[in-house]
């Protein structure tokens, strides 16, 4: 009865998602405030059975009740109740019932925060996320029902994919699919500018905070996927450039284009035509993402679905969104009267090179990721594109965008002198070489790589010490806590996610730099040495787990005379699947992790075991997470809740248009 | 005029940056691109000489033996049709079995020993990797055009 009442609650949601998508946009078209004021109801309504019929998906797997299909195929007796409730979205048809809540979520947040905006403009920003809505709930309903019964009802489950049972995927889609779903606001709200054909810098101000927002989610959710193939996969590495990777990649290379690109159109009234573009394509990047991770075109631990109607519906949807959005744009984008002029050296043309090299970068990506797909639909052959190629890309492409990310807050809109500039950047531009020579050389790995990644990293932590302080110094005589309050919050959001590339960038260099590897074979007793560190193995003993058996080897690790630690690797045989799976055992510290996962068990008792040791990887996470914090500081900035009411008080008296 | 000769400027600037990025795109990509090919294509010399590609297929029963290190490990990756002696050095994947698919990416020696440098099994029992069923589809493919000729 339960898993009925949820697929009811989802076809009702599916019918409030249609009104949702259509009436407030004819109430907006025949100027009717009755038809307009349909939309926030109907999608709060439709979020609330979503939520319901989440719930009723969520009982049966906790339940274990195996005539629901899929909880006999993602779920098992034994699996722990943490995983029972996440394997919910293990799997392709819950997940995209998580998708769906997540943009009905989305929406009604939208409803609330964004009410005082004009109410045509809400009603056709609120229409076209229905739209999104009916299509994606349909697609569940269509092709991918998460109801559906077995009958009859298997005896015990299948158990969810063990590589997912791990705390990282507790909340890694959660996040991920936010911020996928987030940019459909931002999308919204640029279809709402087209149609209305009122885009202006109050308009920049509603998109933004919604924008960021949905940039901080993806943030999160990239960086604890990439965790979860760090301690996961058992080999020591943080980023793959899988093509599932880069499929979550490409929208947050042109979200931080479009983040840039709005702040542009707030402040000078420019970029309108670009900002509304880059609107579309982040968020058609999404909905590619979804595509590719989920049709099965790519073979990875995501490609639940191998499905073909599956892949041609999400193909489907995208060429209708693509298409639609760019005609709308071609047609109403001429009309959009472009912002004030600028000057060869001014912030405008310096947030103007972060885009050309963000969608340049993301460009690189699309070619690596599709040009394989594309030959082997032609049937032209099959080829594949490693790491190689994107790390042979990426890094130019890269470089001179935080090179500039230091001198875009330094430069004035409309025009600035070079001179000025130079006399400020010279001597932190020398330094930074230096500082990156020289520690390159004390940690005797010299390497243009190196090198370059070590100084943009000094130029950064430079950059940002000059920057705070040039901002301090604008109000001298007070006191240093008044000053450092009176920094706005969107300041200091910009402030911080600039420092966390830096300490991304120095985790990732050191990482690059000094990361070293050992296979070894080892018998009880024996002893290997890798970076300074001794292992000694004591051996394996066998050890039963919830839903899985497993061999656990016990490792010493000493620096020196001084034990480090004793690290655990497993080797896990998941019972209902018979799937054998490396868990890794990680002493996670602030400059360095150790890391050691185990291999095969050979004949005569040995194993084989993995020694890693990875340098400044905790500095990674702590740069995405700066990112993300500085993501939030800028959302949260006093002016979008001040300056958003007045706009909209005057847009209220203005006609549209 | 300066007002123009300065928009000139930025935009033949965006210009160059832009074909830049186009040349060094296009050459890294030229210089990367791994192939892939099928036992069957490699017994034919198709595959080739002195650069990396990838073979996918079955991993042979019978086929994995270790060396004294137990690290170096021997296997045959085969389509049904040919099969390639394999070396590898390392940890193998944990869905690495034989009777099971499996890519590897490495070169061919001297020898017509196929050295791997990364060996790929499934992310999970149920799917094949895409290129090892591939491998296996075509060479059965072959077979039955073959029997269809003689």
């Amino acid at each position: 009865m339960i898993a009925e009442l949820g697929h009811f609650a989802l076809i009702l949601a599916l019918i409030l998602s249609l009104v949702q998508a259509t009436v407030p946009m004819i109430g907006a078209h025949r100027n009717r405030l009755a038809l307009m004021r349909v939309g926030s109801p109907a999608a709060q309504g439709q979020f609330l059975l979503i939520v319901l019929a989440y719930v009723c998906l969520t009982w049966a797997f906790i339940q274990s009740d195996f005539s629901v299909r899929l909880a006999a195929a993602n779920s098992h007796s034994d699996t722990p109740l943490i995983y029972k409730i996440t394997g919910v979205w293990g799997n392709h048809e819950g997940s995209l019932l998580l998708w769906a809540m997540a943009l009905s979520g989305w929406t009604v947040a939208v409803t609330i925060f964004s009410r005082h905006l004009p109410e045509a403009f809400m009603a056709r920003v609120v229409g076209v996320l229905g739209w999104i809505s009916a299509g994606f709930i349909s697609f569940t309903l269509f092709t991918s029902n998460p109801f559906e019964r077995l009958l009859p009802a298997a005896a015990e489950g299948r158990d969810l994919n063990p590589l997912l049972q791990d705390p990282g995927m507790i909340i890694h889609p959660p996040l991920l699919y936010m911020g996928y779903v987030g940019f459909s606001v931002a999308f919204a709200f640029a279809i709402a500018a087209l149609l209305t054909g009122r885009l202006d810098t109050a308009w920049a101000r509603w998109s933004r905070p919604w924008t960021t927002m949905a940039w901080v989610f993806l943030t999160l959710g990239i960086m604890i996927g990439s965790g979860w193939a760090y301690y996961e996969l058992g080999w020591g590495g943080w980023w793959f450039w899988d093509p599932v990777e880069n499929a979550s990649f490409m929208p947050w290379l042109l979200g931080t284009a479009l983040i840039h690109s709005l702040a542009v159109t707030e402040k000078r009234g420019a970029f309108k035509s670009w900002t509304i573009l880059l609107a579309i394509s982040t968020f058609s990047l999404s909905l590619l993402g979804t595509f590719l991770v989920r049709s099965g075109v790519i073979t990875s631990v995501h490609a639940f679905a191998t499905d073909p109607a599956r892949g041609l519906y999400i193909l489907a949807l995208f060429v209708f969104v693509i298409g639609v959005s760019l005609i709308l744009f071609a047609w109403r984008a001429p009309k959009l009267s472009e912002g004030g002029s600028f000057q060869l050296i001014s912030r405008e043309s310096a947030l103007l090179g972060n885009n050309v090299l963000f969608v340049a970068a993301c460009a690189a990506v699309l070619l690596g990721t599709l040009y394989p797909l594309f030959l082997d639909a032609l049937n032209l052959g099959k080829i594949s594109v490693g790491p190689p190629y994107f790390e042979a890309v990426f890094v130019p492409l890269v470089a001179p965008i935080v090179v500039l990310m230091m001198i875009g807050p330094l430069v004035r809109w409309k025009g600035d002198d070079g001179a000025r500039l130079g006399r400020i950047l010279w001597l932190s531009a020398v330094a930074s070489v230096f500082i990156g020579g020289t520690v390159a050389v004390l940690i005797d790995h010299v390497t243009w790589r190196t090198v370059l990644g070590l100084a943009l990293s000094a130029w950064v932590l430079i950059g940002s010490a000059q920057l705070l302080r040039r901002r301090l110094g604008e109000r001298r005589g007070t006191p240093v806590m008044n000053r450092l309050r009176g920094i706005s919050a969107a300041w200091w959001g910009m402030w911080l996610a600039h420092l966390g590339i830096g300490i991304f960038t120095i985790g990732v260099t050191m990482v690059g730099s000094l990361e070293q590897d050992l296979d070894v074979k080892m018998h009880d007793g024996q002893v290997a040495e890798l970076a300074g560190y001794t292992f000694v193995f004591r051996g394996a003993v066998e050890r039963d787990g919830p839903n899985y058996d497993a061999w656990q080897g016990q490792l010493e690790v000493l620096r020196g005379e001084r034990v480090v630690t004793t690290l655990t690797p497993e080797k896990r045989v998941y019972r209902a699947q018979q799937m054998p799976m490396t868990e890794a055992s990680i002493d996670v510290g602030p400059l360095r992790d150790v890391y050691v996962s185990l291999g095969d068990q050979i004949e005569d008792g040995a194993w084989i075991v993995s020694l890693h040791y990875r340098p400044f990887v905790s500095w990674i996470w702590a740069g995405c997470v700066l990112m993300a914090l500085g993501g939030i500081f800028a959302a949260a900035d006093r002016r979008y809740r001040k300056l958003a009411a007045r706009d909209a008080a005057v847009a209220q008296t203005m006609p549209a248009g | 005029m300066k007002r123009r000769s300065k928009r000139l400027l930025l935009l033949g600037g965006a210009g160059a940056l832009l074909v830049g990025a186009v040349v060094l795109v296009l050459t890294a990509f030229q210089e990367n691109l791994v192939f892939f090919h099928t036992p069957s294509e490699v017994v034919a010399g198709k595959a080739p000489q002195g650069r990396a590609f990838r073979i996918g297929g079955m991993v042979e029963e019978h086929s994995i033996r270790r060396a004294e290190d137990g690290l170096t490990v021997h296997f045959s990756i085969t389509d049904m049709a040919q099969m390639i002696p394999v070396t590898y050095k390392g940890t193998l994947p944990d869905l690495f079995q034989e009777g099971k698919g499996a890519v590897v990416q490495g070169q061919l020696d001297e020898k017509g020993q196929f050295r791997a440098s990364e060996v790929l099994a499934k992310h999970d029992e149920n799917y094949m990797p895409v290129e090892a069923q591939y491998a296996l589809d075509s060479a059965q493919m072959n077979k039955a055009a073959e029997s269809v000729q003689q």
